[in-house]
């Protein structure tokens, strides 16, 4: 069974219709690439996903683990494995970085059954986690996201996701904002997480990113449906043409 | 609306409700006469109405519609049920003194091996002694707010608190009002602090409601002197039970380089109102004075605070944080007076309401009047609903939508609970406010 099925998918914010009829499959240990010119839908395609409000879906389905995705609250595919690792990350003041880690990583525990983890147990881990991703302790004290650079940021995603070990990781343009040294640090931690059990979707407009997150495969979105798919040479393809071609064939 | 008929209702309920209580009210000669003129200020106005300027959102007229009888003396069954309720509430480590149904529990209490310096009596004792000076205390307020008026005719107990110059007090005192659960009725308490020069103290006062007490109402004011160089750190949490009703009035007044850190929840009560008037009355005096408001269902809550600036190099803080669900109602009201001669006056006021449903309101009202030229004041109102982004942020981390918000109202309550400086009762306010959220469900 795919990790991953999405069919037919069509969707509108308001009354305009952004993805229409969206198919892609992803199976456990892939890594896809999804790219595409700016409002193509790569960014709807995440938030659908990972269920933001908004967003009205008029045809198609998700299945995740062959389960009706559409179906679950955003908390509920979260606790099932599924992460949204966000463009703009927000800040939240006065919720500590701890206390937000604590408690969404106990959320997730709880939905699925599973015991709390212990104080001594669950700082162990951060710490770890932390120190590989070279994210200092101070900034685990200071209020979600807040003061954080564009790169603290995106290691602070890729810092939770270490945590929570989802099944499927979307990364929605990680490298937007990040300049080529902090984006080598976020891809480093990104590529420390790939593994056979899990997989990753990584939306970029740019094939800079796929330096340094290999994908094994390559689709290319235009005007809100999949155009074309193929292998990673397909990223250098349009690296040396450019999105126009597929402008005119959508 | 015909103002003069409708105070006649409620006046005329009210002269024979004060008639009949009159025997059962302490002191005699000038606080019986006193008494009386507080009875007759307050029959000439009746509930505060919304016409009233300082009552314009609480108009208690139609809220409250009348004062109910004065509360019968604790039973033996009402005491049990007091304490009953006080287990649940105790905090460890304080001094706890205990006004059931608005009348002193001795035996809730722990009023005796005082330390050294403190000294506590009863307001019944007080008024009934002819002790001149505390009297004078007592009876300080004026007539012109009617409830307070109100308040000095009919008290029938509270705490008489004195800290000798010098003395600093370990041991927070602990002042609790409970509603044991008897017929429908109304508690008049008034509490005096009296903190000497260079002392130290810290007061909690809580309002709860044993099991089965329903409509009821409280009367309660709060006189407070701080000397020179002395420092009181205060919380109140109105913990009170949802039908009843909690009217609460507090004068503050500081020496020179005295200090007052208040701090205010409320989360109980159907319809509350706490007003307080902090003075200075010596220079280099510092008042921090914050709350919140934690409100669903169809409670009000009002907070009314009045900072006299009338010496110059005072300063004054107010941070209030109103959390409002459903068609809840809370009112925020923050007046800063800085008089001719308060120069070097530095006085900031922030209120902020987050509304969480459609039907919710927050009323802020600041008030800055300034008559001296040479001072820093300033005040900010926000009123807003949660970020949706922020919560979906959390959600996609595998929150729900009520733990979500959650966070987030204690991340927004935070700062106003922030500013409390003392650890313990930090923690007082951190549990209250987690009582309410974890009741949200």
């Amino acid at each position: 069974m795919p990790l991953l099925e999405v069919k037919n998918l069509q969707v509108r914010v308001e009354e305009r219709e952004i993805l229409h009829g969206l198919s892609l499959t992803v199976n456990k240990g892939e890594v896809h690439a999804i790219m595409g010119p700016n409002g193509s839908g790569k960014s709807t395609l995440s938030h659908v996903i990972a269920g933001k409000p908004g967003y009205e879906v008029t045809g198609g389905e998700i299945l995740f683990n062959g389960e009706d995705l559409l179906e679950m609250s955003p908390d509920a595919r979260a606790a099932k494995g599924v992460f949204l690792a966000f463009q703009y990350p927000v800040e939240i003041p006065g919720v500590a970085t701890m206390t937000f880690l604590r408690t969404a990583l106990n959320a997730q525990r709880k939905a699925r059954g599973e015991g709390e983890y212990s104080t001594p147990d669950f700082l162990k881990k951060v710490r770890e986690v932390a120190a590989r991703l070279n994210i200092p302790q101070e900034m685990l004290r200071r209020g979600v996201n807040v003061g954080f650079s564009g790169g603290e940021k995106k290691r602070n995603e890729v810092l939770q996701m270490a945590l929570f070990e989802p099944s499927l990781c979307i990364l929605d343009e990680m490298d937007s904002g990040l300049d080529i040294d902090a984006l080598r640090v976020a891809a480093d931690g990104v590529n420390a997480l790939r593994s056979p059990d899990r997989a990753m979707v990584v939306i970029t407009h740019y094939q800079r990113l796929l330096n340094y997150i290999v994908p094994d495969f390559v689709h290319v979105m235009s005007k809100g449906r999949v155009v074309k798919s193929g292998g990673k040479e397909l990223a250098l393809e349009l690296e040396a043409s450019g999105y126009a071609q597929f402008e005119d064939a959508a | 609306m015909n103002v003069a008929l409708a105070k006649t209702e409620t006046g005329h309920a009210l002269s024979d409700a004060f008639a009949v209580a009159r025997d059962r009210l302490p002191g005699a000669g000038k606080v019986a006469e006193a008494r009386q003129q507080a009875f007759e200020a307050y029959e000439r106005v009746g509930l505060p109405h919304r016409r009233i300027e300082d009552w314009k959102y609480t108009d208690l007229r139609a809220l409250m519609r009348e004062v109910l009888p004065l509360a019968a003396p604790p039973d033996a069954a009402a005491l049990k049920r007091a304490a009953a309720a006080l287990k649940l509430h105790a905090i460890a480590g304080v001094r706890r003194l205990v006004l059931v149904d608005g009348v002193f529990a001795p035996g809730l209490s722990e009023a005796g091996n005082l330390e050294k310096g403190l000294g506590i009596r009863t307001l019944r004792d007080v008024l009934g002694a002819g002790d001149a000076r505390l009297q004078a205390q007592l009876l300080g307020p004026e007539n012109t707010d009617s409830m307070v008026a109100l308040n000095s005719a009919m008290m029938t107990d509270g705490i008489v608190i004195e800290v000798a110059d010098g003395a600093a007090l370990t041991q927070p005192l602990h002042i609790i009002h409970i509603a044991s659960g008897g017929t429908p009725a109304a508690m008049f308490t008034r509490s005096l602090f009296v903190l000497g020069n260079a002392a130290s103290a810290t007061l909690v006062e809580s309002y709860i409601a044993a099991e089965g007490a329903k409509v009821y109402q409280v009367h309660d004011s709060l006189i407070v002197s701080i000397g020179d160089s002395a420092r009181l750190d205060h919380v109140r949490l109105i913990e009170d039970g949802r039908e009843a009703f909690n009217i609460s009035s507090s004068q503050v007044t500081l020496g020179a380089k005295a200090h007052f850190n208040t701090f205010g929840l409320t989360s109980g009560s159907s319809v509350s109102r706490y007003q307080a008037t902090m003075a200075f009355d010596g220079e280099g005096s510092r008042v921090e004075t914050n709350g919140v408001n934690l409100l669903n269902g169809r409670q009000h809550a009002d907070t009314t605070l009045f900072l006299d600036h009338a010496v110059p190099n005072c300063s004054s803080r107010e941070i209030f944080r109103a959390v409002v669900d459903d068609r809840g109602h809370s009112v925020f009201q923050g007046r800063i007076i800085v008089r001719p001669d308060a120069q070097k006056t530095d006085a900031k006021m922030m209120t902020r309401a987050l509304l969480l449903s459609d039907e919710a309101e927050a009323d802020n009202k600041p008030e800055l009047e300034i008559f001296a030229d040479d001072v820093t004041c300033g005040h900010g109102a926000t009123t807003g609903a949660l970020d949706e982004s922020l919560l979906f942020y959390l959600r996609a981390r595998g929150l729900s939508e009520k733990e979500a918000q959650a966070l987030l109202i204690q991340a927004f309550v935070g700062e106003a609970i922030e500013s409390i400086a003392s650890d313990s009762l930090r923690e007082l306010a951190i549990s209250a406010a987690q009582r309410w959220l974890a009741a949200r469900g």
